[in-house]
């Protein structure tokens, strides 16, 4: 460009031309970027990121990609994601199937982030919620076909509290109880070591990250017994007794079923015929 | 110039043997070699010397190094970081401030590997011409990643930074990192000469803005002596901070004061005049220049 031989006005114009395309290029290359990136911040369900992570939106923010919770991991089970994973480049993760979480007391990856993106103030592994274990396929679970595998529950660092065996008969022999592994979400880490040792050919309990694994009630719902504590008592009318409308002179037992009331006997839990509705709407008919 | 087909750097090769006439280029991929070696012996040997990558690194346990750059872009995107990593970019802005900020350039990052070579074979090619863009590009893009990270509340550019892409790919894995790797040695070969590291790298522009203040400076104190040979301008990578210490336009001290200066030193080794050598930016004004300064070269 050649703009000292030119008028100022068109060597002015020239540079605010210049600005434009620059601003208009940049600015598209941004849009690009800002795109991609966006669409990088959900993780994919077999992705789980190290203990302490903070919520998938921040974490994207505030890890630098630097990979020292990768070396810290005594384990070497965490990886930073490559360009063709499916979640922000550079950001570490782990699969459970491949390699889980083993828990270590003193979390050794937290201590060696330079940055918020693993959260510091966890200092009781036994608090990570990294995920969380679904039992996903109840077909093929070997304690749902009456089997005792109980691998799952026997190899959760937080036995009987985050896996427990809840007996149900087994309907199928009609003699057999099922012991059914039931994760419970106040305890589950998400570590994964569930899912590592189910020895199925595909694992039929999963961790998955928590916006996957978890539902959410809607807003208004409350539930009657836990507000029933919380108020000490119950907060509708009390429930009455239950009460039977019989034929008069005539009862109810069970096994038994109806008889005639002995004379001289009240029949239990009668009470005088409801009105009807004939009756309580008078002459207005 | 003269009408024979000029070697660049012949004459000082001729004048001072090879290896003076390589010396800060063989320093400078001893350098980018070495701290990638310091990087590797952990993974290959399990000699954990440095952990980490060029976005945050710690040296045997004391030395924390943070990458200004991200964490500008981090703290765009609503983030803040733990004591450690400002720690260590002080430390990382203080060193660059000492030696000049696109030393990174020229004497850490990776990628230059890839663009020099790119640059090199361009030259053994003989290819010319290509597309333009203005130098200035880098520093848009550069306020583009910060505007992006702001607005995106994540640290975006990561997911397309070559720096980092292949450092961290050498160390952690590189999987299609090195197509990005590839696309900038490509358009670096036939699109533009220096086009990625000239002209568009946030991360050497981020750089280059600290060096605006830096110590270490390419000084001309023999700048009477330069036969317009023009090898400095043919090795330079940013050939358009020489001219105006070269030939003192408008008055110019013989300083190189430019922040895009990478302190690569090549100047140095290809003038068989010696007119350039290492100094700080600050001392008295180099002897027995003013006023002696050949024509500017048309
Ligand atoms: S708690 Fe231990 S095993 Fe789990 S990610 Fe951290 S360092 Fe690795
Ligand atoms: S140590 Fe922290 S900042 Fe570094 S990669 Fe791991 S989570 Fe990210
Ligand atoms: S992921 Fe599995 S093993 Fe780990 S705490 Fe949860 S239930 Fe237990
Ligand atoms: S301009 Fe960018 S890619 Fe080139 S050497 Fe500097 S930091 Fe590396």
């Amino acid at each position: 460009m050649n703009s000292e031989t030119k008028p100022k006005g068109s060597a002015r114009r020239q540079f605010l031309a210049d600005t434009a395309r620059m601003a208009c290029g940049v600015g598209l290359l941004g849009l690009g970027v800002g795109l991609y990136a966006r669409n990088a911040t959900a993780l994919p369900p077999a992705a789980l990121r190290p203990p302490g992570a903070l919520p998938e939106a921040e974490f994207s923010a505030a890890c630098i990609r630097c990979g020292m919770c990768v070396r810290d991991c005594p384990f070497d089970m965490l990886m930073l994601a490559k360009p063709e994973d499916p979640m922000a480049t550079g950001t570490p993760y782990f699969v459970a199937r491949q390699a889980p979480c083993e828990m270590c007391e003193h979390i050794p990856c937290v201590k060696a982030c330079p940055t918020s993106a693993l959260d510091h103030s966890l200092t009781d592994i036994t608090k990570a919620r990294m995920g969380l274990a679904v039992l996903v396929d109840q077909e093929t679970c070997l304690n749902y076909l009456g089997l005792r595998c109980d691998i799952c529950y026997r190899v959760c660092p937080l036995l009987d509290k985050a896996i427990t065996l809840d007996p149900q008969t087994n309907t199928r022999t009609g003699t057999h109880t099922l012991f059914i592994p039931v994760v419970h979400s106040n305890a589950c880490t998400g570590c994964g070591l569930c899912e590592k040792a189910c020895p199925t050919e595909i694992a039929a309990i999963k961790v998955f990250p928590l916006y996957m694994a978890r539902g959410q009630l809607s807003a208004h719902y409350r539930l009657g017994w836990v507000e029933k504590e919380k108020a000490g008592g119950s907060l509708v009318t009390p429930d009455v007794e239950h009460q039977y409308h019989m034929p008069e002179g005539m009862k109810y037992e069970y096994g038994k079923g109806l008889s005639v009331v002995p004379p001289g006997e009240a029949a239990p839990g009668a009470v005088p015929p409801v009105p009807t509705f004939k009756a309580l709407q008078g002459d207005k008919l | 110039m003269s009408a024979l087909p000029h070697k660049v750097g012949a004459e000082a090769i001729a004048e001072k043997g090879w290896l003076v006439a390589h010396k800060w280029l063989i320093l400078r991929r001893a350098s980018q070699i070495g701290i990638l070696l310091l990087f590797m012996v952990g993974p290959w040997f399990g000699w954990w010397i440095v952990k980490g990558n060029l976005n945050y690194s710690y040296t045997l346990g004391v030395l924390p190094l943070t990458d200004p750059y991200l964490l500008a872009q981090m703290l765009a995107a609503g983030q803040t970081p733990e004591q450690l990593a400002w720690v260590g970019v002080a430390i990382v802005v203080i060193f660059y401030l000492l030696v000049g900020g696109r030393s990174y350039c020229s004497w850490v990052c990776p990628v230059n590997l890839v663009t020099d070579l790119a640059n090199w074979l361009r030259t053994r090619l003989g290819l010319k011409g290509g597309a333009h863009l203005a130098r200035r590009t880098r520093y848009w893009i550069l306020g583009m990643t910060l505007v992006v990270a702001a607005i995106t509340g994540t640290i975006a550019w990561e997911m397309l930074n070559p720096v980092s892409m292949l450092h961290r790919g050498l160390f952690f894995g590189i999987g299609f990192a090195w197509a990005v790797i590839l696309a900038v040695f490509l358009f670096d070969l036939f699109v533009m000469r220096q086009g990625w590291c000239g002209h568009l790298c946030p991360v050497g522009a981020f750089y280059g803005l600290i060096g605006k203040a830096s110590l270490l400076r390419i000084k001309l104190p023999q700048r009477a002596a330069c036969n317009d040979c023009m090898d400095c301008f043919a090795v330079c990578p940013e050939q358009q901070v020489i001219r105006p210490a070269l030939k003192g336009i408008n008055g110019a001290a013989p300083i190189i004061l430019e922040a895009q200066c990478t302190n690569c030193g090549r100047c140095i080794d290809v003038c068989s005049k010696d007119v350039f050598r290492f100094g700080i930016r600050f001392g008295a004004p180099v002897p027995g220049v003013s006023g002696t300064v050949s024509p500017v070269p048309k």
